[in-house]
């Protein structure tokens, strides 16, 4: 399994020792059309919980948590122009950051898309 | 989120048939947005027009108990800083209630209709209005129009879709206040609103509502519209959020609300004084004040929201205010904010700096509104 989920409706796509990040379709539903979104620095060091970006619709801020340990490697510079990218294409176009993954062993606690899809209900 | 607990307006399943996502907000299930969005629905507003369901603020009418309008408005005079007394009859004027600091307790639209003056107060503050109202004025009746719902009609296109069912509406000018036959129900209507466009906010018989709101959408200029739209509305045309803009600690001078205190009531004026905390809002009017709320733009995409510290220098050592209310404005595509400064820091196009997530983001002093006012004088 490579694609992963968090109870923070957050998808995980592992490559290699890499993980691309972004929100699931059902967080984009709630949050509506975004008009920012802003990952930390590359190089920032995270432990899973830790904030690594934030999304902001018309009305809040809401923030993205690292769903494991790792290291930012890069936003999505797309974004800057176009946040809306989210909204529209949550899970493909509209990711959020990737970052290198330095405690693997922690993906066995997230979910699969199973396991969301029960989740979200 | 459960909203279960919550009060409903007479407009619950007219909101719930129109795909509203419900929220708690004063006690009250109100749709945040419909199926469209905050920004869809911010900008159709701007272009055509949207219809707001207002119907959890609080409706009151006054009525000295001698029956007198000039008793009425003199009583009223005793609680808020306007001019009340020289209200025509069928206009309506913005005002506060203050308290003994000059602070602001709610604020509120007064109506004169005939002999009685109807007021349009905030929801989260219509029970402490009523007890103040009650306390204070014991030669009026006080009475809570329970049994009424209150739309909002607002945009460029508000009076085509109104006129279908009222025609008379064309004839009324901003602030204007009448009562009018709406397909049948009995409506008080004034040209007024909360969104800086021109528009009508209804109050219309409970039984009365939906069927008078599904009739008003079925113009193919108006679509419903949520309580986030209406923010975001309300902050691009620089009008106050009662609880974060303004509240009991800040005076309608540092509000920059002075406008809505008329000559009669200011020093040397026939009816000077006389509300609650008049000795430091006259000596403000007199004297100036030390903070002030301006409107704010700050640079780049990101929005600064409401609390965010504001500082004279990116190194944030001197504090001068902070942001009151901020969000992304749709119709400027930048985002907006409000907030209260020191007077050396207020004036137009005076940098400053937000902080905003531990980082200095720079932000300029913008004259307000932010979306230029498109009222029906």
């Amino acid at each position: 399994m490579s694609l992963y989920f968090t109870k923070e409706h957050e998808w995980l796509r592992v490559e290699g020792d890499a993980a691309v990040v972004g929100i699931t379709k059902h967080a984009a539903e709630e949050l509506g059309e975004l008009v920012f979104v802003e990952s930390r620095d590359a190089g920032t060091e995270v432990t899973a919980g830790e904030s690594v970006a934030v999304v902001e619709s018309v009305k809040a801020a809401s923030d993205i948590y690292a769903p494991v340990d790792g290291v930012v490697l890069e936003g999505n510079a797309a974004l800057a122009e176009d946040p809306a990218r989210v909204s529209s294409d949550p899970e493909g176009e509209g990711w959020i950051l990737k970052f290198r993954i330095t405690n693997a062993d922690q993906l066995a606690g997230l979910m699969d898309a199973d396991a969301y899809a029960a989740f979200v209900g | 989120m459960s909203t279960d607990s919550l009060l409903h307006t007479p407009l619950y399943s007219f909101h719930e048939d129109a795909g509203g996502k419900m929220v708690p907000f004063a006690g009250y299930a109100m749709p945040l947005q419909y199926a469209d969005g905050i920004m869809a629905e911010h900008r159709h507003v701007r272009e055509h027009a949207g219809l707001f369901d207002v119907s959890h603020m609080g409706q009151v009418r006054l009525l000295a108990r001698s029956g007198g309008v000039e008793e009425t408005a003199l009583a009223l005079e005793r609680l808020v800083p306007a001019d009340i007394l020289s209200l025509k009859n069928g206009r309506q004027r913005y005002t506060q209630f203050t308290n003994a600091q000059g602070g602001i307790l709610d604020d509120l639209m007064v109506a004169r209709l005939d002999d009685a003056l109807i007021l349009v107060v905030n929801a989260a503050c219509k029970a402490q209005d009523i007890e103040l109202l009650q306390n204070e004025l014991g030669e009026c009746l006080v009475e809570p129009l329970e049994e009424r719902a209150l739309l909002a009609l607002q945009g460029p296109e508000a009076e085509l879709a109104l006129a279908t069912l009222a025609p008379d509406v064309k004839e009324m000018a901003f602030m204007d206040v009448r009562e009018l036959d709406v397909d049948g129900a009995s409506c008080v209507i004034s040209r007024s609103g909360y969104t800086g466009e021109d528009g009508f906010e209804i109050s219309v018989p409970a039984m009365d509502a939906s069927r008078i709101a599904r009739a008003l959408l079925k113009h193919p200029s108006v679509k419903p519209i949520g309580l986030g739209a209406r923010d975001s509305l309300r902050l691009e045309a620089g009008l106050c959020l009662y609880g974060a803009d303004i509240d009991e600690n800040t005076t309608p001078v540092e509000a920059a609300l002075e406008w809505s205190i008329q000559k009669t009531r200011r020093k040397g004026g026939k009816r000077e004084g006389g509300f609650p905390g008049a000795d430091v809002i006259l000596g403000q009017l007199e004297n100036g004040v030390t903070h002030r709320r301006v409107g704010l733009l700050p640079e780049g995409r990101a929005p600064v929201r409401h609390d965010a510290p504001l500082y004279a220098d990116a190194t944030f050592e001197d504090s001068i205010g902070r942001v009151t209310s901020g969000a992304f404005g749709p119709t400027l595509e930048a985002p907006v904010a409000m907030g209260y400064v020191a007077v050396s820091h207020a004036a137009p196009d005076t940098a400053l700096f937000a902080e905003l997530r531990g980082r200095a983001v720079p932000a300029t002093v913008k004259a307000l509104p932010f979306v230029p006012a498109r009222f029906k004088r």
